[in-house]
């Protein structure tokens, strides 16, 4: 048995099919994958997502730490609420693990991923050394992200104390209400809301969210949601030997100011000026069948590569993956799909936005 | 808890057999295979007329989670298909025993389901 989120007795009443997760045991869906994917798309669904790692920030120097230790720039964050997707990066310029971090009033707060929680932070408590700073884990709070079309008028209908702050909020933005936070984030190309919530209240908050229409949503489905929108997920899209720009995260390296020398800085200099060797690319298969992860991907003339997350899209109704190829790789591909080598393309990825597809 | 119907028989690659009155054998896969897979969204079926082995793989099952074979439970050769679950995959999930059927053959061993597995035998092998 693993750790337990203070939502996993819902899970099951809900009739959760568990398994292990990063050590935790989750739901994987609540029935039909599927459906629950489509509920996200059209209408407004839950997750727990209470196994993701949170840790503030505070201190004197907890910007100038920040700025250290992330490929973006935390100083861009310009007003108390602002988020911003990096990468934290290693010396050799590998991904340790991607994540957000919100400006609050006078302090930081990062949320991490689960399954890189151990790492993350011996490696953030070993940086913080030379700063003025502190690291505090906050294991007490639970998460849930409540996305789809109809997300954030129901988490207004079931908390209508906070209505007027939920209402302010721009996407990509975050504010506290007491010990809740409410951000206009999320890991599924929807509009909705990642809500952190002291864990006493969070499960009188499950319950009213599906009252009030809200479908329980498994891990599953995150997946397909995530992949359908383009989204990397660690540790099958990047890893600690793939570098941002390795992974179509180059958007999330703050260049300037040249003289903000964050970890992992020189080894991105460096690869560019020698030539980036891979690139992720989106693919779609139009035809049959569906592509999964560590599939080979045949580049005629060029070379070879790999299939980093690979799934039957529920929107588009056919498969679509993220591939690491060679840089140099054009707009057509094949992969290796037992035994047989298929013809796919590549595309310009988000797949699908606000649920609508969107490449070419 | 798994559906099993008491008057089918099973392998365990998790197919289910049963005896047609004009002697032919109606093949599907099982409640428990169906739940273990996940949503089915793609379903590649054998050619009519084909003479398979037991234990040849001669269909595909792909489900959000994953690519699976299924096997010929017993020898013999396909006699029909059911090309309406190719185009409705769904039904798979929905209805593993009726619906869902996968393919029929004309067994080489008439008498071939005598040595297959009952419900209550298959039932031990889900736990």
């Amino acid at each position: 048995m693993g750790k337990q989120t203070p939502l996993y007795q819902q899970h099951l009443d809900a009739n959760g099919k568990i398994v292990d997760f990063g050590g935790w045991d989750m739901p994987i869906h609540y029935g039909s994958q599927l459906q629950e994917h489509n509920v996200v798309r059209e209408d407004a669904g839950m997750f727990d997502v209470s196994h993701m790692t949170i840790v503030d920030i505070t201190g004197p120097e907890a910007l100038a730490y920040l700025q250290k230790i992330l490929a973006n720039d935390v100083s861009k964050l310009g007003f108390t609420g602002k988020a911003l997707y990096t990468g934290m990066l290693n010396e050799e310029g590998g991904v340790i693990d991607d994540l957000i971090v919100y400006k609050m009033d006078g302090w930081y707060r990062t949320v991490v991923n689960c399954g890189t929680r151990e790492k993350d932070l011996a490696w953030m408590n070993k940086q913080i050394a030379a700063f003025d700073a502190t690291l505090t884990e906050r294991p007490e709070l639970a998460m849930v992200a409540v996305q789809g079309p109809n997300a954030i008028e129901k988490v207004k209908q079931v908390r209508p104390q906070d209505a007027d702050v939920i209402g302010e909020l721009k996407v990509f933005q975050g504010l506290p209400v007491n010990e809740w936070f409410y951000a206009r984030t999320g890991y599924t190309g929807e509009d909705g809301l990642e809500i952190i919530v002291p864990e006493a209240e969070v499960v009188e908050f499950w319950q009213a969210l599906v009252a009030a229409g809200v479908a329980p949503t498994g891990l599953g489905a995150r997946d397909t949601l995530r992949l359908e929108a383009g989204m990397n997920l660690y540790g099958n899209d990047m890893d600690d030997s793939i570098s941002p720009l390795e992974a179509g995260m180059g958007w999330t390296i703050a260049w300037e100011p040249a003289e903000r020398d964050f970890i992992g800085r020189k080894a991105l200099e460096a690869q560019k000026a020698a030539g980036i060797p891979t690139k992720l690319v989106g693919i779609v298969l139009e035809t049959r069948g569906v592509m999964r992860s560590h599939q080979k991907v045949v580049v005629e003339g060029i070379g070879e590569g790999e299939v980093t997350s690979g799934t039957f899209s529920p929107t588009l109704q056919h498969s679509i993956a993220m591939a690491r190829v060679p840089y140099d790789t054009g707009s057509e591909c094949n992969i290796e799909m037992r035994g047989k080598l298929i013809p796919a393309r590549i595309v310009k990825m988000p797949f699908v936005r606000n649920g609508k597809k969107v490449f070419e | 808890m798994s559906n099993i119907p008491a008057e089918l028989k099973y392998v365990e690659s998790h197919e289910w057999l049963r005896k047609e009155e004009d002697g032919t054998i109606t093949v599907g896969i099982t409640d428990f295979a169906q739940a273990a897979l996940g949503d089915v969204v793609f379903i590649e079926l054998p050619e009519v007329g084909a003479e398979v082995e037991a234990d040849e793989d001669i269909a595909v099952v792909e489900s959000v989670k994953a690519a699976s074979d299924v096997y010929a439970p017993i020898a013999g050769t396909i006699v029909a298909v059911n090309e309406e679950l190719v185009d409705a995959p769904e039904k798979a999930n929905e209805d593993p025993y009726g619906d869902a059927w996968f393919f029929r053959m004309e067994p080489t061993d008439p008498n071939v389901l005598d040595t297959l597995m009952s419900a209550e035998e298959y039932a031990a092998k889900c736990d």
